[in-house]
This record gives structure tokens, C-alpha cells and sequence, in this order.
């Protein structure tokens, strides 16, 4: 049976006490909006896309450390990298929660970084929509920016 | 007859499985209940010699199923003291039979002008089928606040009902716990002209219910939370007002008579039973009520207040100032429900350190986000006990939330 620690990094209790990028941006950065309806979770990414690049991310809402710690992760994880670099990541974040939205694997030869801690997750099924959350209202953001 | 929670343990075989070798502390009854082996071996006897058909078919194993399946349905009408057994509905489950009611009922009744009142503590189940319908016809809704400490605030009920078609209201508070005045607030209703609709879907499990004392219209209410099956709940109705009702959903078994031109409807119940029934869940859910009476709700609610008692004093006790428990903390104003904050630490992460113990607490909005929101949190953990939990349990929740504490404040 997979124990607390599995799931509770030390890397991730530090990005729920210590969240990166915390906050709000006002327009005409983009602004997306999450909720897992099981818990109440929410999640809000505020978005600056400048010449294709994630020019600056920031996040609101409440909710789980693993949720909180995953939004801060992603945060730290995508600021100042180009939008394409920021929908892989996407991609290879859900492909490592388990989560199959087809297409083509994921490249994983460049390291994770912090994000590596949240792989524990899978082994609580329950809690992958909490590391999830984040990642999804990311893709939306990315969606209307794109717009 | 005397309450002896070990000899109602032993009924439930759930409660005797060891998971990774732990027993299991389960205090989730609120969500839904386990179940005893009366009901697991009626439903199962029920499948292995009984089943058939029921009210359509003319053979002995046919006309056998009909008469237990109605049968289930005598006890129910016994069980809450309804003046009429086919006053009562078999529905999917209480949001069913809410729905059934907002649809039927308020579609005949409702249009732009009116007013519904509802309480600041309903389950969603009592919300959102009223704001769908309000959407199309109209009419307002209006709002009964809380008090402090978790009480309806009653002070402005009687200009909130002025004027108004139906007063909504949940008979107990699957957040706070609290038991609401039902009878007082019913009489309010009816004083102003309005009908009174009790969700009961936390009370009936752990309360002798009297609709006619209540003086309730509508009483709704779910199997699964009262030892019962789940896919299977109650709308008990006043004749009177079902009769005059539209049907709710269309099909077989609700109609006296079908023809191209159009359909009349059948009697009651059948007019609002549509379609084949949940036949070996009525069966399960006469044996629950059968077990439950032969306890005595009496019992259940005497020793519920007990676990209440014993819970509010552990909890303080152990956690002082680093618990918030919402709700009242008389023990007489509330059931064994308990909602509560813990340091700063997230419900679901709580929950987590908890299910390593095997202790099973829900933790989330609990379907009653507005409730939350007056609360100033998104998410509570909810503690909520029944027939079957001990004072060990207690002490394996205040043990296993302790632990929580110390993981999360490394």
C-alpha cells in the first residue's frame, strides 16, 4: 500500500506553504477558470502571451496541497517558455497522471524538475483531478489567448 | 427494547473487513449508509426464489412479486405514519422525488409573480430543480438565512412566506446537522398559504418520522441512507394535491389507458411510477425499515445523540482551539453530523491522513455550495455517524486527525 510520503513530497508541501506565482493579472491578460466539482477545488490561471511566449502566469483560487502545489509547480514550470513548449508539457503532465487523450507519446527526454514529485499522485487515483485541475484551466487560458 | 451497538455491528458484515489489515472506522453515513444482512439476504432470496415482474403480469411467482413489492411499500407508509399507503411514490431517489415535485407540482402551480422559499442550508437536490424551473417560468426565490451558530434564522419567516406558493426546507442540515423545527415551519407555511415540502433525506434515517404530526405536504427521502438499497427513494404526497398533479415521467405503467389521440393516467401511485420499477430494491428497502423498526427509531436517535455528545467533547476536548466544528454544540438541536475546519489544513488532504487510518469521512462542498459559501470555505470535512459506530471510533477519528495535524505542520 503506497504510504503518505508517496504522495506528499517534501518539494510538494514546499510549493503549498511557499505557492510561486501567486496573485492575479489584470487585462489584457487572459483569465480561466477551474473547478473540480467533487470537492470544490478552484483554480484560476491569469495569462500573458507575448510573441508566442508565456510572457507571464499568475494564480488564484483555493484549494488541496496537491492542487495548490501542482498550480504552483506548472507555474514556476512554464513562465517565459514558448506557448508550443507549454501545450507539450500539458501533454506530458496528464500522460504522467495516467491520463490518455491520445495523439502521440509524449517526449520525456528533457527532466521534469519539481514537477517529477507529483508523480506519486497516480497512486491515488482520487487525488489525480487535483493535480489535474491546474493543468486543464492552463490549456483553456492558452485557448483564449489564442483566440 | 434495549440498544446494544455491538449485536447491530455484528449485522453489518461490512464493518467486520480489514483493510491492509486495519479495521474500518466508517463515518460516512450522511453520503449513504452500509448495509445490514437483513437487507443483503432479503434482496438476495428475493433473486434467488422470487423474482418477477410486478402489476403486469397474471402467474403465481408474478402476483407473488406484486404483493412483496407493494407489500415494502405498507411498510414504508407505516414506517412514517402516512394516512394513505398509495400516498406513497417509489422514486430513483429523494432528488428524484424533488424533482418529481418542482416539475409536477410547481409546473401547475408556479409562473412569473410567485414566490418559493428555501433555506440557506439545502442539499442541491432542494435548489437547483427550483432555479431550472424558475428559469423558464419566473417566479423568485427567496432565501431563510442562519444564524451564528447554524440555526435557521426565523426571525423574518413570516414576511418571506407572504405571498408565497411553497416553503422547501431540509428537516436536518446534511452539513451542520442541525434538525429544524419541521412542525413549526410547516404550520408557517400553511399559515401563509404556502405548502410545505420536507426533504428528509437526513432525518427519516435517524428519527421516528410522523408525516401527519410534522403536517407536511411533500416528504422526501432515499433508501440508501437508511440501511437500505440504493436506486430506490420516496415521495409521500397528500392524496389530495398528487391527485391533482400532471404526471411526471411518461410511460408504462403510469396510464389507465393509451390511444392515438392521447393517454389517460392511472391511479395513484402507479401515475407517477413509470416504467419497471426498482423491484428487489423496494424489497431491500421494506427489509430496512422491518430492521430499523425492530431497533426503534427511538434508539437510533438516543444513541446517535450520545455518539453527538461524545464527538462534540472529543473533538474540543483534543483539538481546542485548533478545531472549528460548524454547527450548533447543543446536542439536542443537531444530528451526528459534524462538519469542521482543522488548523489550516485542506479537508481532502485531512481526508487522505485519514484513510491511511481507514477512517472514511467525506471531505468537499457536500452538495450544498451555498451553505459553503456562508461558511466562508469551499470544502469541510464531514464526520457523520450512525446506528453502528462506537466510541472507538471517535477516538480513531481524533486519533487519525491528530496525525494529520503533525504530518502537515513539518
Amino acid at each position: 500500500m503506497p504510504g503518505l510520503e508517496d504522495l506528499y513530497r517534501e518539494i510538494i508541501l514546499d510549493h503549498y506553504k511557499s505557492p510561486r506565482n501567486r496573485g492575479s493579472l489584470e487585462p489584457p491578460a487572459v483569465r480561466s477558470e477551474g473547478h473540480n466539482p467533487l470537492c470544490g477545488d478552484e483554480i484560476e490561471v491569469f495569462l500573458v502571451v507575448k510573441d508566442g511566449i508565456v510572457d507571464d502566469i499568475k494564480i488564484g483560487g483555493q484549494g488541496c496541497s496537491i492542487s495548490q502545489s501542482s498550480a504552483s509547480m506548472m507555474s514556476a514550470a512554464v513562465k517565459g517558455k514558448p506557448v508550443e513548449q507549454a501545450r507539450a508539457l500539458i501533454h506530458r503532465f496528464k500522460h504522467m497522471m495516467s491520463i490518455d487523450e491520445g495523439g502521440e507519446e509524449p517526449d520525456t527526454s528533457a527532466p521534469l524538475g519539481d514537477l517529477e514529485a507529483l508523480q506519486g499522485v497516480v497512486k491515488f487515483p482520487v487525488r489525480i483531478k487535483c493535480a489535474v485541475l491546474s493543468w486543464n484551466t492552463l490549456a483553456e487560458a492558452l485557448d483564449i489567448a489564442a483566440e | 427494547m434495549s440498544f446494544d451497538v455491538q449485536k447491530v455491528r455484528a449485522d453489518f458484515p461490512v464493518l467486520a473487513e480489514l483493510i491492509n489489515g486495519k479495521p474500518l472506522v466508517y463515518l460516512d453515513s450522511a453520503n449513504t449508509s452500509q448495509k445490514p444482512n437483513a437487507v443483503i439476504n432479503a434482496m438476495t432470496h428475493f433473486m434467488q426464489h422470487g423474482y418477477a415482474p410486478t402489476n403486469r403480469s397474471a402467474y403465481k411467482l408474478a402476483a407473488d412479486a406484486t404483493d412483496k413489492f407493494e407489500g415494502a411499500r405498507a411498510k414504508v407508509a407505516a414506517f412514517i405514519n402516512a394516512p394513505k399507503v398509495h400516498e406513497v411514490i417509489y422514486t430513483k431517489n429523494a432528488t428524484e422525488a424533488l424533482n418529481l415535485i418542482v416539475r409536477s407540482w410547481g409546473s401547475a402551480n408556479l409562473s412569473a409573480g410567485d414566490a418559493v422559499v428555501l433555506t440557506h442550508m439545502e442539499h442541491h437536490a432542494n435548489i437547483v430543480p427550483w432555479q431550472m424551473l424558475a428559469a423558464e417560468r419566473g417566479f423568485t426565490i427567496r432565501w431563510v438565512p442562519l444564524t451564528s451558530d447554524g440555526l435557521l434564522d426565523l426571525s423574518n419567516l413570516s414576511t418571506l412566506l407572504d405571498g408565497a406558493k411553497a416553503f422547501s426546507f431540509t428537516a436536518m442540515s446534511n452539513v451542520l446537522g442541525t434538525i429544524n423545527p419541521i412542525k413549526e415551519l410547516c404550520a408557517a407555511a400553511h399559515k401563509a398559504g404556502a405548502i410545505a415540502i420536507v426533504d428528509a433525506c437526513q432525518a427519516v434515517p435517524h428519527m421516528p418520522t410522523d408525516v401527519q404530526a410534522w403536517g407536511a405536504d411533500f416528504v422526501t427521502f432515499s433508501s440508501h441512507k437508511m440501511v437500505g438499497p440504493s436506486g430506490i427513494g420516496i415521495l409521500w404526497g397528500r392524496e389530495s394535491l398528487l391527485d391533482a398533479m400532471p404526471p411526471f415521467l411518461g410511460g408504462g405503467n403510469m396510464i389507465s389507458d393509451v390511444k392515438v389521440e392521447g393517454f389517460t393516467c392511472a391511479e395513484l401511485p402507479a401515475k407517477f411510477e413509470a416504467g419497471t420499477q426498482p423491484i428487489i430494491e423496494a424489497i431491500g428497502l421494506g427489509a430496512a425499515v422491518d430492521y430499523l423498526t425492530a431497533i426503534g427509531m427511538d434508539n437510533v436517535r438516543a444513541h446517535e445523540h450520545d455518539m453527538t455528545v461524545l464527538a462534540l467533547n472529543s473533538l474540543n476536548d483534543r483539538f481546542g482551539s485548533d478545531i472549528t466544528i460548524h454547527g450548533s454544540t447543543d446536542a439536542a438541536l443537531r444530528g451526528a453530523t459534524i462538519s469542521f475546519a482543522y488548523r489550516d489544513v485542506h479537508p481532502h488532504d485531512i481526508s487522505q491522513v485519514l484513510d491511511q487510518n481507514n477512517v472514511c469521512v467525506r471531505a468537499g462542498h457536500h452538495c450544498a455550495k451555498p451553505l459553503m459559501r456562508i461558511l466562508g470555505s469551499n470544502a469541510t470535512v464531514r464526520a457523520s455517524f450512525y446506528l453502528y459506530n462506537t466510541p472507538s471510533d471517535v477516538t480513531a477519528l481524533c486519533d487519525a486527525l491528530s496525525e494529520a495535524g503533525d504530518f502537515f505542520t513539518l
